[in-house]
């Protein structure tokens, strides 16, 4: 079907207008990061103004960020990684036999308020002298994770026809040689969707590490506050931190937009 | 198709098939349950337990430390919950005022943006683009760079509204605006996942039905209003389900622009702030407790709701 002019052009006033609005706060919060603290105060300073480094040098240099970012990194990768350990296994078997309450019980936990599972974690894990350390914070990004991947996988693998399947079987080879050496090949852009997909969800998310990391193993969505006083903010350095966490997750999800849009809509079809 | 569990018969010559130890036969029998138990096991072990032990708790006096010493009070929490006007009822109406209006803007919102990149355009890319980037954004750092935007002296927002000759408002500092714009933030976050969401459903669908109403000359609201609604309107379940979810549980964007305690007037003190405010704040555990029961039981609730209503609408 094809559409009518008037239509197309009230389309691309529409759509530059939807554009505009998304990109322009981001371009703002990026501006901001390269000015000083009296040029952003400074109205008519709002969109020519001497750019300076300075915020990202508070930053990197002074606020230990280059030390969160490496935590963020690693309890993201962390979670990622074992979370596909445990979730696509689990993803295939209840896709293929068909366990629909096993999968509701994983699925609860996209659905359970977080806060609500933090103060016993708290009191468990702080008896077991673990709150601070990288450990809880894996495990509690894997319970963000894992739902997550598992959701994911399940669509994948019920879109997978299990004849090649028979075939390796009446091959020679066992369930899980199948499985090993047949499925788990075929379904790399399933596993490459999901493990993105909870790589950022991972690295933004914020309530969880808020309670139970320490000083030294704050992830980045924690360390922004500490550009927030109780008297006055540092709008310059807090603003280069909200840059230093959101640039990197965006240039990733640039170049594997593919991915990303076909997780984020997984399941979305088949109603 | 069913799955394959009677055994395959292997011929003698068929040499290069690997020994089957005790082990992998055991495996291979049981992999239903092998491959499902550790992430299952996993997440009832996180959950299990701490909704268990928040279901005891609510029934205590605890406070102070999570260590300390408490009485068992019966349902003495719920009855002072359920009778708190000051915090706890105006934090259950902020919520679901919240998750309606997000939800209502979002999903409407959302169908137009979708309907506008339903059929093919140049520039198509750019704007997919534009679209994503809100969504991976970390939703902290959305919170702080719209209380930049949004600060009533050096904000870019009351400087906008300064061209067109309207006064300053105050926004998030503002005891009746910090609500509607904690909500404006959250559907310019969270917009475009409905938007996503619905495209995939339209991709989905058939030309035919809507050739059919275009050739008995069926206008462009009546066909979207009688073809593409009615068969696009399990996606649009699917959307409010995953949307409704986190708009009930929403706690970074309210946290990072208002603090805790969701403001000094609790101006936007949804159920969430509230119970990690009564927790980690106040250390009232028991009452935090009871407050988060309340919370799961209206989100166990709502999602049956909406799942039954779901299966409704496939009859």
């Amino acid at each position: 079907m094809k559409p009518s002019r008037p239509f197309k052009v009230f389309r691309a006033v529409a759509l530059v207008l939807v554009v505009f609005s998304l990109i322009a706060p981001l371009l703002w919060m990026v501006a901001a990061s390269f000015k000083t603290n009296v040029d952003i105060y400074d109205t008519g300073k709002a969109l020519v103004f001497t750019p300076t480094l300075d915020n990202y040098d508070t930053v990197l240099q002074q606020a230990n960020y280059v030390q969160f970012i490496g935590n963020s990194l690693w309890v993201a990768l962390a979670a990622t990684v074992f979370s596909l350990i445990l979730g696509v296994p689990a993803a295939y078997s209840m896709s293929r036999f068909n366990m629909k309450k096993s999968a509701l019980v994983v699925l609860m936990a996209r659905v359970i308020p977080g806060v609500s599972l933090l103060v016993p974690w708290y009191y468990v894990f702080s008896n077991l002298q673990m709150v601070g350390g990288y450990t809880v914070l894996i495990l509690s990004h894997m319970f963000v994770s894992l739902p997550l991947i598992v959701y994911i996988m399940m669509g994948y693998f019920d879109g997978l026809p299990g004849e090649l399947e028979e075939a390796a079987l009446v091959d020679g080879l066992t369930h899980i040689g199948a499985f090993r050496r047949i499925t788990l090949p075929l379904s790399v852009p399933g596993v490459a969707t999901a493990g993105i997909l909870s790589f950022i969800f991972s690295w933004n998310n914020f309530m969880f590490a808020l309670v139970l990391s320490g000083a030294d193993t704050k992830t980045l969505p924690v360390a922004i506050f500490d550009f927030v006083g109780y008297a006055s903010i540092d709008w310059g350095g807090l603003m280069a931190a909200a840059t230093v966490v959101t640039v990197p997750i965006m240039l990733i999800a640039l170049f594997v937009q593919k991915y990303i849009v076909s997780g984020l809509t997984a399941g979305a079809t088949k109603g | 198709m069913s799955a394959v569990t009677t055994p395959v018969t292997r011929s003698p010559e068929a040499g290069t098939a690997p020994a089957e130890s005790a082990w992998s036969r055991w495996a291979n029998a049981h992999r239903k349950w092998l491959f499902a138990a550790p992430a299952m096991a996993f997440v009832a072990v996180l959950i299990i337990f701490p909704v268990a032990w928040t279901g005891y708790l609510s029934l205590t006096d605890a406070e102070g430390s999570v260590r300390a010493e408490s009485e068992f009070i019966g349902f003495q929490n719920y009855l002072d919950v359920l009778s708190d006007t000051d915090r706890f009822w105006p934090a259950v109406w902020r919520t679901a005022l919240f998750t309606f209006v997000v939800l209502l803007v979002e999903v409407v919102l959302g169908m137009a943006i979708a309907l506008l990149l339903w059929r093919p355009f140049r520039g198509e890319r750019w704007v997919r683009v534009a679209i994503l980037l809100p969504l991976v954004a970390t939703p902290v750092a959305v919170g702080m760079m719209w209380r930049l935007i949004f600060d009533p002296n050096i904000g870019m927002a009351n400087q906008v509204l300064s061209w067109v000759g309207i006064g300053p408002q105050p926004w998030l500092s503002g005891q009746n605006s910090a609500l509607p714009t904690t909500m404006f933030i959250d559907i310019w976050q969270w917009t475009p996942m409905v938007v996503l969401i619905l495209l995939a459903g339209l991709t989905s669908l058939s030309d035919e039905p809507q050739e059919a109403a275009l050739i008995d000359g069926a206008s462009i609201w009546q066909r979207f209003r009688h073809v593409t609604l009615p068969l696009l309107m399990p996606t649009v379940i699917v959307a409010i389900l995953l949307r409704g979810i986190d708009a009930l549980k929403t706690f970074d964007i309210l946290y990072a622009t208002k603090g805790r305690g969701g403001g000094s007037f609790h101006e936007v003190e949804t159920l969430n702030v509230y119970a990690y405010g009564l927790s980690f704040d106040y250390n009232d555990y028991g009452v935090s407790s009871t407050v988060l029961i309340i919370f799961f039981l209206i989100i166990i609730g709502v999602m049956w709701a909406l799942t039954y209503r779901k299966k409704g609408l496939e009859r």
